[in-house]
């Protein structure tokens, strides 16, 4: 498989006639943006579109989700499969990417799990998305007593399609910068990089079900069984985020997309080790699930012969049962693991971390303590409703005071503990 | 102006004497007393050891809380910048004493205080959350090594300065997680660490996995007829409204609601406070996560005695373990002293 990454550097957004990127500057006809989300019968009429910017005075709240513009420019599938797109297989050809422009869904909320970006301000260092230029949908539901899966399905959709259309309405300008990865079919990768310790990825994904759920190739991967996918099918958006788990560490169809620790096992293939595959694996409720999920990716990895594998969570609680079950079951079948999680110690830093934990847990890496209180100073701008910081996971009745400060965990930070470790903030112990 | 630093040691290193003479009263004197003299040296010029307390170590462990409300009143008038104890080594009562004085005085005065111990004093365990333990060895031959670097450790303190691991400043870890930024994202470091193992090579994981308290589940109710069963949820269930206003995750409290004569939770009476699920159905009908109607109707039939009339709800979303353990104690206390013999808990 080989998969050619079209990189437009997009510094400036812009409204304007017709939707376009030139010099580093995304234009966007915003009437035309708006029209393509209003088709959605489940949206209101009072939608909106605005821009925020990096170094802004601006605080968006709620926010659902962050999608990076793609748009797939040769090659069979397109981006987001299943969802906004065909079904068919992607990963292989050209995708053309709006690098540095994001798509965020916010406005009326869906429930409590939704986060806060600054654009600039203490509260900017810890979201990645303060450094993207975004354009950001402002939802509410046609009817305020919708269904919340009816909505929360509109929201998601809403951004995929915006973000599709972005970077199609881009597919004829030339790349700034073109990015190749190749990767090989099993039967090849058995035999290449003799010496090399075969490894792979598992990659865990939100599964909780009713409002976390995770989607691959459209499918609700709640319910599957895990499966093997190429970590170049993942760059074209085949897992995309349906989640309103806690802001800071459910990952975003931007850091799918975007995923460091594919990124960093693609650099080191070859080198360290030989990068087989990515396993993607879920993360249900009910026990039997969870054995039976963690047994079979880990037999997956087994038959794949791999001596190693990185194991990302998502989410904390509950997930942390799956990811200690798929450490030792690793393990116990002679495969090393690292693992990537974050940590719920408390504001004061000094309860346990984690919900599980075994011995053989002995390489691990955290997003840091998700508890941790930060103090965000009022910002000129507000895109949504300031006033959820009461309410979302992560915030307090009285988080909001009146001159617009907000006092909230990092829970309450959109990406701020990401579990793909797409940040760099990290805990250590006083 | 030098800062001012009130000592603390026991009756032994003041000269006064051994096990005999433990049972003495606390002192203040002016100055340095004993070890004291040693540290004055190792600060230099930047502090003043203005005063120094002296107590028995029995009298200190039989009357914790007496002595320790003693000591603060004495040194209040000094007026203290910062508060040093020990060092104790392996006196487990000592070093209990210089713990206990270590957390009354951060609490109460809000000042730095510094202690030094050997990791297996007992003081260690008890205290270590609460003060900064250099690492000592075992006996006063180690006095040399432990005055300068808790010296050192409290001057950084006093002046604000930033702190390094507990291996760089020589203190006991205290079990404290703390952020910061690193100069990797978090998957190369992990990717970084996956390699190192891969290849044998020493790597240092970021997150010591933690040992947990595992709590055996209690027999079966042997008596069904004569039980009195209440009804406890970490899954956020609360009168409309979330009138305590339970935080939907990392929970700072937790609610008692009387429901007395409620035989069915509806729409329009309950809710859930809690952040982590979907709750569209637990709005709906609480009952799926707070069963009171089936209960009633068992009540009816005679299945057991009676539904306690009271229930007890908190978030689990998130909520440190601490609080949680809090939680649980109290509400333990309550349902024992109302009568309750079994309790039916709910999560989500």
């Amino acid at each position: 498989m080989r998969l050619e990454l079209h990189r437009i550097f997009v510094n400036k957004l812009a409204f304007g006639e017709k939707t376009g990127v030139k010099d580093g500057v995304l234009t966007i006809d915003k009437k035309e943006l708006l029209d393509l989300i209003s088709e959605d019968a489940l949206l209101g009429k009072k939608l909106d579109v605005d821009l925020a910017m990096p170094g802004d005075s601006i605080r968006i709240v709620p926010v659902k989700d962050v999608i990076e513009p793609r748009w797939k420019i040769e090659g069979s599938g397109q981006v987001f499969p299943g969802m906004v797109s065909d079904v068919e297989t992607v990963g292989e050809g050209k995708t053309l990417v709006l690098s540095g422009a994001a798509v965020v869904t916010a406005g009326k909320i869906v429930r409590f799990q939704e986060g806060i970006i600054d654009m600039s301000g203490p509260g900017a260092d810890y979201t990645p998305y303060s450094q993207t230029c975004n354009v950001v949908l402002l939802l509410e539901p046609s009817d305020p007593g919708m269904d919340k899966h009816d909505y929360e399905a509109a929201c998601r959709m809403a951004g995929l399609k915006a973000a599709a259309y972005l970077a199609r309405c881009c597919a004829q300008a030339n790349a700034d910068r073109v990015d190749a990865f190749e990767h090989p079919n099993i039967r090849e990768a058995m035999t290449l990089h003799p010496g090399l310790p075969k490894v792979g990825y598992l990659y865990m994904l939100q599964t909780q079900g009713l409002l976390h759920d995770t989607y691959l190739y459209g499918v609700d991967v709640k319910k599957i069984l895990p499966t093997v996918v190429s970590p170049l099918e993942v760059m074209d958006g085949a897992i995309v985020s349906g989640n309103c788990v806690s802001a800071c560490d459910k990952n975003s169809s931007y850091v799918h997309q975007n995923n460091p620790v594919i990124a960093d096992m693609l650099k080191r293939h070859g080198k360290d080790f030989n990068f087989v595959t990515c396993i993607v694996t879920n993360e249900n409720v009910t026990l039997a699930d969870k054995r039976r999920s963690s047994s079979f990716a880990t037999k997956l990895a087994a038959m794949l012969g791999l001596d190693g594998m990185v194991i990302t969570e998502e989410g904390f609680g509950n997930p942390d049962a799956d990811l200690i079950m798929n450490c030792w079951k690793a393990e116990r079948l002679g495969i090393k693991t690292a693992l990537l999680t974050d940590e719920y110690a408390g504001q004061d830093g000094a309860s346990q971390s984690l919900a599980d934990s075994c011995v053989e847990g002995d390489a691990c890496v955290t997003a840091g303590n998700a508890n941790e209180v930060i103090v965000l100073p009022p910002m000129k701008k507000v895109l949504g409703f300031a006033e959820e910081a009461n309410v979302i996971a992560g915030g307090w009745q009285g988080s909001l005071v009146p001159d617009g400060t907000i006092t909230v965990e990092l829970q309450a930070i959109t990406g701020s503990t990401s579990e793909l470790g797409y940040t760099k903030l990290g805990a250590y112990t006083l | 102006m030098a800062y001012r630093v009130i000592h603390y040691i026991n009756q032994f290193y003041a000269g006064i004497g051994g096990e005999e003479k433990a049972d003495v009263t606390p002192e203040i004197r002016e100055g340095v007393v004993g070890p004291g003299t040693a540290l004055k040296g190792a600060f230099g010029p930047e502090v003043e050891i203005v005063a120094t307390v002296v107590c028995g170590d029995s009298y200190f462990a039989s009357n914790m809380d007496k002595a320790s409300a003693e000591i603060v009143e004495m040194i209040k008038p000094y007026k203290p910048d910062a508060f040093i104890a020990g060092p104790a080594f392996n006196a487990g009562r000592y070093g209990t004493a210089c713990g206990g004085m270590c957390e009354a005085i951060s609490k109460q005065l809000g000042i730095p205080v510094v202690s030094g111990m050997y990791p297996e004093n007992p003081g260690v365990e008890l205290y270590k959350k609460s003060a900064y333990i250099i690492e000592t060895p075992n006996s006063a031959a180690g006095m040399r090594k432990a005055v300068p670097a808790m010296a050192k450790l409290l001057l950084k303190l006093l002046k604000g300065e930033s702190l390094g691991t507990p291996a760089e400043e020589g203190y006991i870890e205290r079990g404290i997680r703390k952020n910061k930024f690193y100069d990797k994202l978090a998957a190369e470091r992990c990717v970084e660490m996956f390699v190192a193992k891969m290849k044998g090579e020493p790597f240092e994981t970021e997150y010591k996995m933690p040992v947990f308290d595992r709590v055996p589940p209690q027999p079966a109710v042997k008596d069904m007829k004569d039980a009195v069963i209440a009804l406890v949820t970490s899954g956020g269930i609360c009168p409309k409204g979330n009138p305590d206003h339970i935080e939907a995750s990392s929970a700072s409290k937790y609610g008692e609601y009387d429901i007395t004569g409620v035989m069915d939770l509806t729409a329009d009476t309950y809710c859930t406070a809690h952040g982590g699920y979907d709750a569209t159905y637990a709005d709906r009908n609480a009952d799926v996560v707070l069963p009171v109607d089936v209960l009633r109707d068992m009540e009816k039939e005679g299945v057991f005695k009676k539904l306690h009339n009271k229930f007890y709800a908190t978030v689990g979303n998130g909520t440190a373990v601490a609080s949680a353990k809090r939680f649980g104690a109290e509400i333990v206390d309550k349902l024992v002293a109302d009568g309750v013999t079994a309790v039916i808990l709910t999560s989500t």
